[in-house]
This record gives C-alpha cells, sequence and structure tokens, in this order.
C-alpha cells in the first residue's frame, strides 16, 4: 500500500464530507496532487467513498482531464478546434513535437511534459491556443513554441508562461491570465453594467410568482441553444414536488466557437450570481451549483472571491437584500473535460459524481434534477438576462430583439473575420448585417451555433439570426473563400466522435461510420451512392439518438449536403467498369499474383 | 380514478396504466416492438436504440418513454424499420462477430434480430476493433468481441445481484464493459448463477463447459423469430 496515494485520498475524501455524489472533487483532486488516478487510489477512493472500485474507473476514464496513467507534471493541452486549425494550430503542434521530442498522446521521457490535442477551449478568437495545465496560452505560434518549452523545462511552472495580461478582470491577481475579453460590442442587457444588488432588492420587493411572471412576460428564451423559455422552466420547478430545489448554471460552454460565457465570467459574475439568486427565490431553492468547464478552472478563484463578496455585501446567504427567510447560497463544480456534460442531465449526472452520459427524458429535470429533486439549469447568459429583466422591467427587455426572441444575444465570433471576439447584438439581425459588423464581407459560409447548428451558404444570407430563424447559442464561425467546408465538416465530426458518450448506438457508431464515409469523399474515393448512404445514415443517428448531442452531430454534414452539394458532387468519381471506382483489381490480386507466379485470366462478356 | 391509459400502436388501439412504458403496454397487447438491451427483469436501459418507434411523429424509445392518453405510436413504418436495420448492422460492425463458429448461434438476441430483419450482410464497413477475451475465472468467460454494450449485465450486477461487478468504462467508441478489479475476471466476486452471467444476449459473457450443448434445431431461435413469443398473445386473445 502506498501510504501518500492513501493520504492524499483519505485527505480529499473527508474535505468532500465521504459523500459519493462529491466524486468529481476527489478524483479531480487526486489527479492534480499525484498526477493520475491509479488503480490503487480507485480502490481507495471506492473504499472511502463507500462505492465499488469499478464505478471510480469508470468516472475516470469519462473525462479527458483524468487518467489512470501518470500525465507529464506538465500536460499541454493543444485546442483542436475547427478556428485554432484554421489559425495554424497543426503547425504549432509539429513545432511542439519536434521541440519536446515526442508525440501527440505521449509525455518526455523524464516525466515533465505531455502533448494532448483537446477539444475547443473557448479561446478561438485568439487561437491557436492551449491550456498547459489550467493556464491558458493563446495567440500561439511555431516561434513561440520554443520558448514556453525553455520555461516548462526550466521551472516546471506553467503560470510563468503568463508574461503579458489581459484586460479587464484577467489581469488581477487572482485569475492572472494572458486571456484577453475582445468585447467588440456591448449591448443594454449584458455589459451596460447593474450596481450591485439592484436586481436583487427588486426581487426581494417581489412575490416568487410576480418574478416568474416578469420572466415571462419578457418572454426570456434560454441562451444555452435550445432557447427554451426561462420563464416556463422556472414555472414548472416551482410547482414540481420536491423537498428540496437547485438552481444550476450551466458554465460548461464546451460548443467549439463559443466563448462569450468566458467573458460574463471573468467581468461580470455579479449579474450571474444575481440571477440564479433570483431563480432560487422564484422556484424555492436555497441551493446552486455553477458547473464550469474544467477548461475554465483559471476562473475558479476569481468566482469564488466575488461569491465570497456578494456574502459581504448580504447578497448571498441568509436574509438576501434584507429579507428575511431569502437565503441562496452557491458552490462551483468543476467539470473535467466532456463537451457532453453541457447536456443538462448528463451535467446534474456530473455533479453527482457519475459518468456524463445523459439520463432518459421525460421526466425532465424540472421534476427529476439533481439528487431527483426538481431542478432548474440555465446557461450563464440566461441568468444575466432573467437578472436584468427583473431590474429593468419585462417591457424594457421585450421591446429589444425580434418578436420570438426578445433581448439581445452574445455572440463568439471567430474565423476568417477581421473583428473576431465577443458581441452583443439583439436578436433578429440577418448573416449579412452580422458579417458586416464581424468584418466577414468575403466569407462563403458562416457556421451558425457551432458544429451542432447550422452551415450556411451566400443565399442564405438574408436569413435572420433568432430562434424563429436561425437559431444559436452564440457559436458564429465565419470561414473564407479559402477554406474547405468538407475538412471543416471532418473535423467536426472527429469532435462528436471525441464527445460522444457511448450510451446508445447510432451516437456512438454512426459518428464514426459518416466520418469514414465523409473522408472517403474527402480523398475523391466516392462515388455517387456514397451521398444516399451518408445521408440514411445522418437520419438514423439524428432520429434514433438519445440525446441532443448525437440528435445534432450529423449536421456538419446533413447541413452542408443541403447547402453546399457541389461541394461534396466535385469530389466523386465515376466508376467506369461497374467495379468501386476506389477497388483496384490488380493491386488486389497482387500479393496472389506474386505467391502463385502467374497472372490472371480475365473474361471479357 | 381510473388509471387506464389508451393510445394506439400503429391504429391499433391499446390499453395500459398508468406509469407504464410503450414498451409495457405493447408486450402486454401482443405486440412486437423490437429491442436489445432491455430486458424484463432488469430497468430499461434506453441504449440500443432499436426499439425506436414515433410518438406523435417524434422518435422515443419505448422502452423509456411513459403512455398517455391518446398518444399515437408508430411501430412498423418502413421508415422505422429502416433506423432499426441500421442500428442492428451499426452494431454487427463495431465488434467482431464470427456467428459460425460462436457458441451463442441460435440463441443470440443480436443474431436473431438480423434474421428478423432480413439482414444478410451489413452495408457498413465492419471495424474490426482489437477486444480481449478475460477467460481467468473458473466458471464464466468474457469475450468483448462480441459485447454490443447493452449494460444489461451493469444493471443485473447492480440492482439484482447487489454487487456492482460489470460497469461502462471510457467513453464514445472507446466504451467498454470493465470489471471490478485491476485485470482478471477471477478477482472478482463474480459467481455463474449471477443474474449478470444469465442475461447477456450475445455471446459476450458465457458460462464455462456448457457450450454448444443444445443441438441445431433445437435452439431458441431456430424455427420463430426473435419476438414470436410476444405476437402469439395478441394471435390468442
Ligand atoms: C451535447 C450538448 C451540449 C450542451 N452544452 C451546453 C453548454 O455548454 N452550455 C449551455 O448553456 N447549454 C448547453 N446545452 C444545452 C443544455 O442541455 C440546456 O438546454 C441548457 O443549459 C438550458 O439552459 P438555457 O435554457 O438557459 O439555454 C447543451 C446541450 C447538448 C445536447
Ligand atoms: S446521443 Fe450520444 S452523447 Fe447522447 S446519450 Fe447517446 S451516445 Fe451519449
Ligand atoms: S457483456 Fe453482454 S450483457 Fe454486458 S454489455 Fe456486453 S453484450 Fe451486454
Amino acid at each position: 500500500m502506498n501510504l501518500k496515494v492513501d493520504q492524499v485520498v483519505k485527505k480529499l475524501t473527508a474535505a468532500s464530507g465521504r459523500d459519493r455524489t462529491r466524486m468529481m472533487d476527489v478524483v479531480r483532486g487526486v489527479q492534480a496532487e499525484l498526477g493520475c488516478v491509479s488503480g490503487e487510489a480507485m480502490e481507495a477512493i471506492a473504499r472511502e467513498l463507500g462505492c465499488e472500485r469499478v464505478e471510480v474507473e469508470g468516472v475516470v476514464s469519462f473525462y479527458a482531464f483524468l487518467s489512470k496513467q501518470p500525465k507529464g507534471k506538465a500536460v499541454i493541452r493543444i485546442s483542436d478546434c475547427v478556428v485554432c486549425r484554421m489559425k495554424g494550430a497543426d503547425k504549432v503542434t509539429e513545432a511542439f513535437e519536434q521541440a519536446l521530442g515526442i508525440r501527440v498522446g505521449e509525455t518526455t521521457a523524464d516525466g515533465q511534459i505531455g502533448l494532448e490535442r483537446t477539444a475547443c477551449i473557448g479561446l478561438c478568437d485568439q487561437g491557436p491556443a492551449a491550456l498547459v495545465n489550467d493556464v491558458p496560452v493563446t495567440y500561439l505560434s511555431t516561434e513561440k513554441v520554443s520558448e514556453i518549452v525553455d520555461s516548462l523545462t526550466a521551472t516546471g511552472e506553467p503560470k510563468k508562461l503568463v508574461k503579458t495580461l489581459g484586460e479587464g478582470k484577467n489581469a488581477t491577481e487572482r485569475i492572472h491570465s494572458m486571456v484577453i475579453n475582445n468585447v467588440r460590442k456591448k449591448g443594454e442587457v449584458i455589459f451596460a453594467g447593474m450596481e450591485p444588488g439592484a436586481a436583487l432588492r427588486k426581487a426581494a420587493g417581489m412575490s416568487p410568482q410576480e418574478v416568474i411572471r416578469e420572466v415571462k412576460t419578457a418572454r426570456l428564451r434560454g441562451r444555452g441553444g435550445a432557447g427554451f423559455p426561462a420563464g416556463m422552466k422556472w414555472e414548472f420547478c416551482r410547482k414540481a414536488a420536491g423537498e428540496r430545489k437547485f438552481v444550476i448554471c450551466n458554465a460548461d460552454e464546451g460548443e467549439p466557437g463559443t466563448f462569450k460565457d468566458r467573458v460574463i465570467l471573468t467581468e461580470c459574475p455579479e449579474l450571474l450570481i444575481e440571477g440564479m439568486a433570483i431563480a432560487g427565490y422564484a422556484i424555492g431553492a436555497e441551493q446552486g451549483i455553477i458547473y464550469l468547464r474544467g477548461e475554465y478552472d483559471y476562473l475558479r478563484a476569481h468566482l469564488e472571491f466575488s461569491m465570497a463578496q456578494m456574502h459581504e455585501k448580504g447578497l448571498l446567504g441568509d436574509g438576501i437584500a434584507g429579507k428575511k427567510g431569502f437565503a441562496f447560497d452557491i458552490r462551483i463544480q468543476m467539470g473535467a473535460g466532456a463537451y457532453v456534460c453541457g447536456e443538462e442531465s448528463a451535467l446534474i449526472q456530473s455533479c453527482e459524481g457519475q459518468r456524463g452520459s445523459p439520463r432518459d427524458r421525460p421526466p425532465f429535470p424540472v421534476e427529476v434534477g439533481y439528487l431527483n429533486m426538481p431542478t432548474v439549469v440555465n446557461n450563464v447568459e440566461t441568468f444575466c438576462c432573467a437578472a436584468r429583466i427583473v431590474e429593468k422591467g419585462a417591457g424594457w427587455f421585450a421591446e429589444l430583439g425580434s418578436k420570438d426572441s426578445t433581448g439581445t444575444k452574445l455572440f463568439s465570433v471567430s474565423g476568417d473575420c477581421s473583428l473576431p471576439g465577443v458581441y452583443e447584438l439583439p436578436f433578429g439581425l440577418t448573416i449579412s448585417e452580422f458579417l458586416e459588423t464581424v468584418g466577414g464581407r468575403d466569407a462563403i459560409a458562416v457556421q451558425v451555433g457551432g458544429p451542432s447548428g447550422t452551415c450556411v451558404n451566400p443565399e442564405m444570407f438574408d436569413r435572420r439570426i433568432c430562434f424563429e430563424d436561425l437559431g444559436t447559442g452564440g457559436s458564429m464561425i465565419v470561414f473564407g473563400p479559402q477554406r474547405s467546408l468538407l475538412d471543416a465538416a471532418s473535423q467536426f465530426m472527429d469532435f462528436f466522435v471525441e464527445e460522444s458518450c457511448g450510451w446508445c448506438v447510432p451516437c456512438r457508431v454512426g459518428n464514426v461510420l459518416i466520418k469514414e464515409r465523409l473522408d472517403r469523399i474527402r480523398q475523391g474515393k466516392g462515388q455517387a451512392e456514397d451521398l444516399d448512404y451518408l445521408e440514411q445514415l445522418c437520419e438514423t443517428v439524428k432520429r434514433c439518438s438519445r440525446c441532443g448531442l448525437g440528435q445534432t452531430s450529423p449536421n456538419p454534414v446533413q447541413t452542408t449536403l443541403k447547402h453546399f452539394r457541389e461541394h461534396y458532387t466535385q469530389r466523386l468519381v465515376e466508376s467506369k467498369d461497374g467495379l468501386q471506382p476506389t477497388f483496384d483489381l490488380t493491386a488486389a490480386l497482387g500479393d496472389a499474383v506474386e505467391a502463385q507466379g502467374r497472372e490472371p485470366v480475365f473474361h471479357e462478356d | 380514478m381510473s388509471d387506464e391509459i389508451t393510445f394506439t400502436i400503429d391504429g391499433v388501439e391499446v390499453t395500459g396504466t398508468q406509469g407504464q412504458t410503450i414498451m409495457q403496454a405493447a408486450d402486454q397487447a401482443g405486440i412486437y416492438i423490437p429491442r436489445l438491451c432491455w430486458h424484463a427483469d432488469l430497468s430499461p436501459g434506453g441504449s440500443c436504440r432499436v426499439c425506436t418507434v414515433k410518438v406523435n411523429g417524434r422518435a422515443q424509445a419505448a422502452c423509456t418513454y411513459p403512455i398517455s392518453e391518446g398518444m399515437l405510436v408508430q411501430n412498423e413504418t418502413d421508415e422505422i424499420r429502416e433506423w432499426r436495420k441500421s442500428i442492428v448492422e451499426m452494431l454487427f460492425v463495431e465488434g467482431n462477430h464470427f456467428c459460425m463458429f460462436c457458441e451463442k448461434s441460435g440463441n443470440c438476441e443480436l443474431q436473431a434480430m438480423a434474421y428478423r430483419f432480413g439482414i444478410a450482410t451489413p452495408r457498413y464497413p465492419y471495424m474490426f476493433p482489437q477486444r480481449d477475451v478475460d477467460a481467468s475465472h473458473p466458471d464464466v468467460f468474457i469475450d468483448r468481441n462480441r459485447c454490443i454494450l447493452c449494460g444489461r449485465c451493469v444493471r443485473a450486477s447492480r440492482d439484482v445481484d447487489g454487487k456492482n461487478i460489470f460497469q461502462f468504462v471510457n467513453r464514445g467508441r472507446e466504451t467498454r464493459i470493465a470489471i471490478n478489479a485491476e485485470a482478471n475476471l477471477a478477482d472478482t466476486a463474480l459467481s455463474a448463477m449471477d443474474k449478470a452471467v444469465e442475461v447477456c444476449p450475445v455471446g459476450a459473457i458465457l458460462r464455462k463447459r456448457v457450450g454448444y450443448a443444445v443441438p441445431v434445431g433445437k435452439r431458441k431461435y431456430d424455427h420463430e423469430p426473435i419476438g414470436s413469443d410476444i405476437e402469439a398473445r395478441r394471435a390468442k386473445s
């Protein structure tokens, strides 16, 4: 028995009250302190938490940032996002491989530095980007690689890589990061600034029902992508029976090309916290959770500090805004690298210390959520909007935006445009207007809503960005004329293959098959029949998958097949002899010919 | 108050009780909805998706979806049959299934499902994954080449045997069934009499020394397609 492992596990399990549902905190802690969660650690954790070792293994093996095998002291995780690759991430990766003398997925012989690829880390507007442990490194180039490697080799301290600081709160001691906010346009709702406590004091003077009515009257729709009416969700939850209720903020922000929640969390976490407390008041919950993606670990201390300040000001804890009985508190739950945990029921599973596989629905989280209690899950931006609605009134909010998508929306803009960054714009603008604003006039395509959204062609540029037309959770990726959309689609499929939780067959297997056939076409080996084959596969995956991941994962292929069909047909080959054009009969018989020492006889009919 | 619920499956009126799933009500009514991860003695898994039906026009898994008054369920349509075939074919190419010398042949639900759907060969390319066999246990072996990740063993071991010996590990295409030990099935508390051993629909978890005991012609699916037992109920009533 390794004493160190035992000690660390005991310390961490004790800190989380030996509570099985807090497994994520324990395994994350073990990974951080010991560099891996070994079989021995799994056994110790299982013993301390009263579960089986294989359950711990199930959790550890699910999340990209946890591992059974030791990783380097510093792990460089290069963002594998389509946008970072457009900006040269592949060259940077090669340069790292050369400088370190290892391949992606390996660790240097001295165990100091590991190199990996990881799904989009939400720094697309300042890519190519990477995380070195929890430290974001932006604007990478091949020239910077040796400097980074030298620094890590010399100091072993990722923090030392931070030489310049980003603007705003990125420069504070608690964040101390080179990340920039890049807010290009401030709108009336999120970035207008609000006096701390203004919304909470207003809420405290209303009844919970009045708060819900206000949010409903404002017609606020969820900002995470699906656009479900927030007031309705709160009302369902309020009415659901349960001893306790919970409010969860979805700060998993995993959709490639999305990074607007990062900026809210950096610049105005107070607004989010007020929104969460208001939701708690409305539904009758006293406990909230912020589920923060592992990639944003560098923001955790900052968030904790903001919460502590709110406590001091009487805006969190008991007697909020001086109102007796208005109690609300929040804890942060860290993720560990799994896009699917942004799906609300998978997120709840993860908060309960399980693998991040979604649950069957119904029942929905508003009825059976965290710890099987009624739970509201909303996006970061949704809570911020709710706070502002309570502060300024539903009428004010509903005046902004379009008829069925009221208010402003934060857009995360990246790709081939001169002004990437975060924009707060009213819902309802057209793609053309959008491209004009972001300096993307040459665009041949825009990926609206990330890979799970739609790839639109220039004929669709007069379509409007809002839930009644082209919906988006905020990811807007611009493609210039030099880009191959099939390459992008293929990279998006890699993402879904990597991020599928593996629970259900169509998503687990189907996405691999879609990707295989798409690549065959990209390599100039596809036939016309392959397009039908792809369409059929996409349909099965989309219709039969259990959760939103599988139900949207064929979109990169399905929407390009629809809107950019010529990109496919251009690469198809025709069969001359009725055989598959990619099948080379002579080559296939090569070995046999050699072994037998005689040529085959072909019979022509 | 009556908790009877009436709805239709392919236009046939079906009556169930509040709280039942579509699958339960359909089974009772003698309407067979194909399924692989579902097992009568276990909670539903909702993972194979072979039981996909349309409920008021939307695809749902019949094994987990609750019935409600007046809902319209479609089961046997060309579109749905196509999805189901596609899924079964996916399962064949995902693993390494050599039916001709598998001792589960004739009693295998995956194979039987392929026969029911008339699948002669999958349209998708084989993936030929590298998977391992664990024969360390004296009475049971697990051959992951044939595992379809239905999760029956996981649920049975956890909920019926109370042992939690099997669990999913990894994710996506790397997902596999792990056991509650560092390496060997022999080091777990598994017994050959466990429910987890009995419920495997394919030849992935098998008892040793009983292979090929039933002669060809007398195996479970040699004469009647899978689902016939359920359909027989309807024929009778
Ligand atoms: C695979 C997948 C990933 C998701 N990721 C996120 C995410 O990162 N952030 C988010 O707010 N919603 C995400 N969602 C949507 C959530 O399931 C949920 O609808 C949302 O958090 C509800 O909040 P809203 O109504 O305020 O948007 C995701 C959904 C799916 C299917
Ligand atoms: S659709 Fe994909 S991510 Fe969702 S449950 Fe199924 S396998 Fe998991
Ligand atoms: S071993 Fe058998 S029961 Fe277990 S998941 Fe695989 S196929 Fe299902």
